[in-house]
C-alpha cells in the first residue's frame, strides 16, 4: 500500500490528468465489450461467455485489413463489419437452438465456441502473438494537459466509444428499432404476434453486440498483442462491469467500465498489489449493498 | 465319482498367468534393449500463449536430430523424437513424461518446459532414474540448490543468475556513465519475474551502490492492458527502467509506453527484447533499448552461428527462439556423449556428460561446458547490447565475462546455503 503516492497525485494536476485519462482509456475499451454483452443478456436473456471471443476476431480483422490496404479507417471497419456478421451467423446458426435450453446447455455451447475461435484463429493465423503496429497518423508526440501526458490515439479511442455509448443509448431509447428491441426483450410474444419477425431482432441483436465487441478490438490492436485466446481476461472484466453495472443496463455498463478503469489507474498508484483485488472488491460491494448492480432493475 | 475343486485358480493356471505377465512386462524391455532406434521423449508446450517457443524447441531438435541421424545416429542408433503437448501444465508435464518412458518406450528425456514444468519432469527423471536433460527452465534453483542434484539431470538452459549477474553489471556501467540513479522496474507477478528483477537489482547495487529503485510495477503474467503501469511510471519519473516482461506482454507493453514517449524519457532496460520473437513483432521498435541476448544470429559473432541461424530460418521459415539454441545445444551434447561413451545408455552418456565440453555455435569461445559439479551448463555466449528497429536488431553485444560469473555465482551459491 502507497497511500503517499495517490495522495501525492490527487494533489497534482499533471498526475491527476494523466490518471484520469489513463482509467478513461481502459473504461472505454471495457464498456464496448461489456454493452455488447449486457444489450444481448438484456434482450436475449442469454449470457454470452463467447463474448470475447468477438473482441479477439475484431482486433485479427483489423489487423488483416490493416496489412492488406494499410488504411486504419478500413481496419477499423473490418474489425466491426466482420464480427457483426459473425455475430449474426453464430446467433442464426448455434444460439438460436438453445434459447429455450437450459442455462448449462447455452454455457456449454458458448464455451465451445470458445474453444474452436481460438483454434480457428490458430490456424489462420498461427500461434505466436502478432502486433498490427500504430498506424503512423498516431505515431506522434502525446498531448500535454495541464501538465498530465495525454496520447492523441488514446483520445479518439475516447471519442468513439463515447460515439458508440450516445448512438447506441438514444437508439435504443428513441428510435423505432430501439422501441422493438426493448419490446422483443419485455414480451418476445407479443412482438412476434404482431407481426415482426423476433428472429431477426434477436439476430441483430446478436450482431450488434458481436461488432461492439469486435470494434473494441479493432480500437485496441494497435497497442495489444494479439494472441489466440485474448479476448478471455477482457471476458472476465466485462463479467465484473456487468455485474457492477447491472445485468442488461447500457447506462450501468458505461458507469461500471469507467469506475473499473479510474480504480485500475488510482489504485495501481495507491495499491500496487492490490489492484486486481480492488476491482473484485468494489464489485462485492456494489453486490451487497445492491445486488442487481448499480443501475439493474428488479425482475418483476 | 466326482471331482471337487478348491476355490480360486489353479496352480496351472496362475503359473500360465504368471508367465504371461512376465512376458508381457519384460518384452518391451527385451525389444527395446535389441532395438536399432533410440526414442528420446519431449514433453514440451505447443498450444497456449507461449506455444511458439515449444514449437521452436521441437523445430531446432528435428534440425540436430537430422543431422545425427545422417552421421549415423547416437552410437548407431537412429533417434526417433517422441515430441508430446503438456499444454504448459506442470502436472499434466509430469504425466507426458511418465507415459513417454513407461508406454512410449522412450529411453532419454529432452524436457522442453518452462520452470514451473521442469520442477515436475525433473520429480519424475528421479523416480525412473531416466537420463532427463532440461532444456528451457532458467531457475537456477533447479540445479544449483542440491536438494534437486540427481545424477541423472541435466540443465542444458541458460540460467537467471548468469543473466543477473552480467545485467547487473552491464547496466551499472551505463548507470555510473549517465548518472543514472533513480530507477523503476515493471516484471510480471510471478516467480520468474520477482526472482530475476530482484537477482538483476541485485547485482546492479553491487556494481553501482548509489543506485535506487523509486517505483516497482507487477503486472499479473498475459496482462492485456499496460496504460495503468506505464502512467505509474511516468509519474515516478525514473531515470532508467529495468523489465524482464517476455513476448507478447513485452510487446504490448512497448507498444502502449510507445504512445506516450516513454523511451525518450528514459533509458529501457529489457532482458528479454532481443529475441526474434519480439524483435520482429514490434511494429515501431524505439532505438536503443538495452537488453540481454537471448537468441541472435550476430551474437557470438562467428560464421557458425550465423549459418546455424540461417539454416534454422530457411527449413522453418522463421528465426529462431532462446528456448531453440538450448534444445539444439541438447542434441548436441548427446551426441558427443554418445560417441565418447560408445552407447546410448542413459547412465553411460550421464557419466560423460559429467563435465564435457563441446563445440559449439553458441558458445562464448565457440565451445560450452556441461559442468560436472552441478550438472549445469556455463560458458554460452552471454552479454547486453542495444536495439534498432531492423536486422541486425543488436549490432553490437558487449559480452559478459565469464570469469566474473563464476566468482559472483560462487558468492550467490553460497549466500543462498547452496554450498
Amino acid at each position: 500500500m502507497d497511500l503517499d503516492a495517490l495522495a501525492g497525485c490527487l494533489s497534482s494536476s499533471a498526475c491527476l490528468v494523466t490518471q484520469t485519462t489513463s482509467g478513461l482509456i481502459i473504461g472505454m475499451l471495457l464498456f464496448l465489450v461489456a454493452v455488447g454483452l449486457t444489450l444481448i443478456f438484456g434482450v436475449l436473456k442469454v449470457v454470452n461467455f463467447s463474448h470475447g471471443a468477438f473482441y479477439m476476431f475484431g482486433a485479427y480483422f483489423a489487423m488483416a485489413a490493416y496489412q492488406l490496404t494499410g488504411s486504419f479507417a478500413l481496419a477499423m471497419l473490418a474489425g466491426a463489419a466482420g464480427t457483426a456478421i459473425l455475430g449474426l451467423i453464430f446467433e442464426r446458426v448455434f444460439m438460436s437452438r438453445v434459447y429455450g435450453a437450459d442455462v448449462l446447455m447455452q454455457l456449454l455451447v458458448c464455451y465451445a465456441f470458445v474453444l474452436i475461435f481460438d483454434d480457428v484463429v490458430r490456424i489462420i493465423w498461427g500461434p505466436e502473438f502478432k502486433s498490427m503496429g500504430m498506424p503512423s497518423a498516431f505515431q506522434v508526440m502525446p498531448l500535454f494537459i495541464a501538465g498530465g501526458v495525454v496520447p492523441p490515439y488514446y483520445l479518439l479511442l475516447i471519442g468513439v466509444a463515447l460515439v458508440a455509448a450516445v448512438v447506441l443509448g438514444f437508439g435504443l431509447s428513441r428510435s423505432r428499432i430501439g422501441k422493438v428491441i426493448r419490446a422483443a426483450a419485455h414480451n418476445p410474444g407479443m412482438v412476434s404476434a404482431l407481426g415482426i419477425n423476433t428472429g431477426l431482432i434477436y439476430g441483430g441483436v446478436f450482431a450488434l453486440g458481436g461488432m461492439l465487441a469486435g470494434l473494441a478490438g479493432a480500437l485496441a490492436a494497435p497497442v495489444r498483442s494479439l494472441t489466440p485466446g485474448m479476448g478471455f481476461s477482457v471476458l472476465i472484466e466485462s463479467f465484473i462491469v456487468t455485474v457492477i453495472g447491472g445485468m442488461g443496463s447500457i447506462l450501468g455498463a458505461l458507469i461500471g467500465a469507467l469506475l473499473l478503469g479510474l480504480i485500475r489507474s488510482f489504485g495501481s498508484l495507491g495499491f500496487p498489489l492490490f489492484t486486481e483485488g480492488l476491482m473484485y472488491l468494489f464489485m462485492v460491494i456494489v453486490l451487497v449493498s445492491k445486488p442487481t448492480g448499480l443501475f439493474g432493475k428488479e425482475a418483476a | 465319482m466326482t471331482r471337487t475343486r478348491t476355490p480360486g485358480i489353479s496352480r496351472r493356471s496362475a503359473l500360465a498367468l504368471m508367465g504371461a505377465g512376465a512376458m508381457t512386462f519384460a518384452a518391451p524391455w527385451a525389444a527395446r534393449a535389441q532395438a536399432k532406434t533410440i526414442k528420446i521423449g519431449m514433453p514440451t508446450i505447443l498450444s497456449g500463449r507461449v506455444a511458439q517457443l515449444g514449437t521452436s524447441s521441437r523445430n531446432a531438435v528435428m534440425l540436430e536430430v537430422e543431422k545425427v541421424n545422417a552421421a549415423g545416429g547416437l552410437a548407431g542408433r537412429q533417434i526417433e523424437m517422441v515430441v508430446r503437448d503438456s499444454k504448459g501444465q506442470p502436472q499434466e508435464a509430469a504425466r507426458v513424461a511418465r507415459e513417454l518412458v513407461n508406454t512410449d518406450g522412450c529411453e532419454l528425456l529432452l524436457d522442453g518446459e518452462a520452470s514451473s514444468g521442469s520442477f515436475a519432469v525433473h520429480e519424475v527423471a528421479r523416480d525412473l532414474g531416466v537420463l532427463c536433460i532440461h532444456t528451457c527452465s532458467e531457475a537456477s534453483s533447479l540445479t544449483a540448490d542440491p536438494k534437486q542434484h540427481i545424477p541423472n539431470a541435466f540443465r542444458c538452459v541458460r540460467q537467471g543468475i548468469h543473466d543477473s549477474i552480467v545485467g547487473g553489471s552491464y547496466a551499472a556501467a551505463i548507470s555510473k556513465a549517465k548518472g543514472l540513479k533513480k530507477w523503476a522496474t515493471c516484471s510480471p507477478d510471478y516467480a520468474y519475474g520477482r526472482d530475476t528483477t530482484g537477482e538483476f537489482t541485485l547485482y546492479l547495487k553491487r556494481f553501482a551502490p548509489d543506485v535506487e529503485i523509486i517505483s516497482e510495477s507487477w503486472p499479473k503474467l498475459f496482462q492485456p492492458d499496460y496504460t495503468e503501469v506505464v502512467t505509474k511510471i511516468l509519474q515516478a519519473k525514473p531515470q532508467a527502467l529495468y523489465s524482464c516482461l517476455w513476448g507478447g506482454d513485452l510487446t504490448s507493453c512497448i507498444d502502449q509506453a510507445n504512445i506516450y514517449a516513454m523511451f525518450g524519457q528514459m533509458e529501457v532496460f529489457a532482458v528479454n527484447m532481443a529475441d526474434y520473437t519480439a524483435l520482429t513483432v514490434v511494429k515501431n521498435l524505439p532505438k536503443g533499448i538495452h537488453s540481454g541476448n537471448r537468441y541472435i544470429k550476430t551474437f557470438p559473432t562467428t560464421p557458425e552461428n550465423a549459418a546455424w541461424g540461417d539454416a534454422y530460418k530457411a527449413k522453418y521459415n522463421e528465426y529462431p527462439t532462446n528456448w531453440s539454441w538450448q534444445n539444439a545445444t541438447a542434441v548436441m551434447f548427446l551426441a558427443e556423449a554418445a560417441k565418447k561413451a560408445n552407447s546410448a545408455d542413459g547412465k553411460k552418456l550421464a557419466e560423460v556428460l559429467k563435465g564435457l565440453t563441446i563445440k559449439c555455435p553458441f558458445g562464448a569461445d565457440g565451445t560450452v561446458t556441461m559442468r560436472g559439479d552441478d550438472h549445469t551448463l556455463v560458458g554460452y555466449a552471454i552479454g547486453w547490447g542495444t536495439t534498432i528497429p531492423q536486422e541486425p536488431y543488436v549490432p553490437e553485444v558487449k559480452a559478459g565475462d565469464w570469469k566474473t560469473i563464476f566468482e559472483l555465482e560462487a558468492e550467490w551459491k553460497k549466500s543462498k546455503g547452496y554450498t
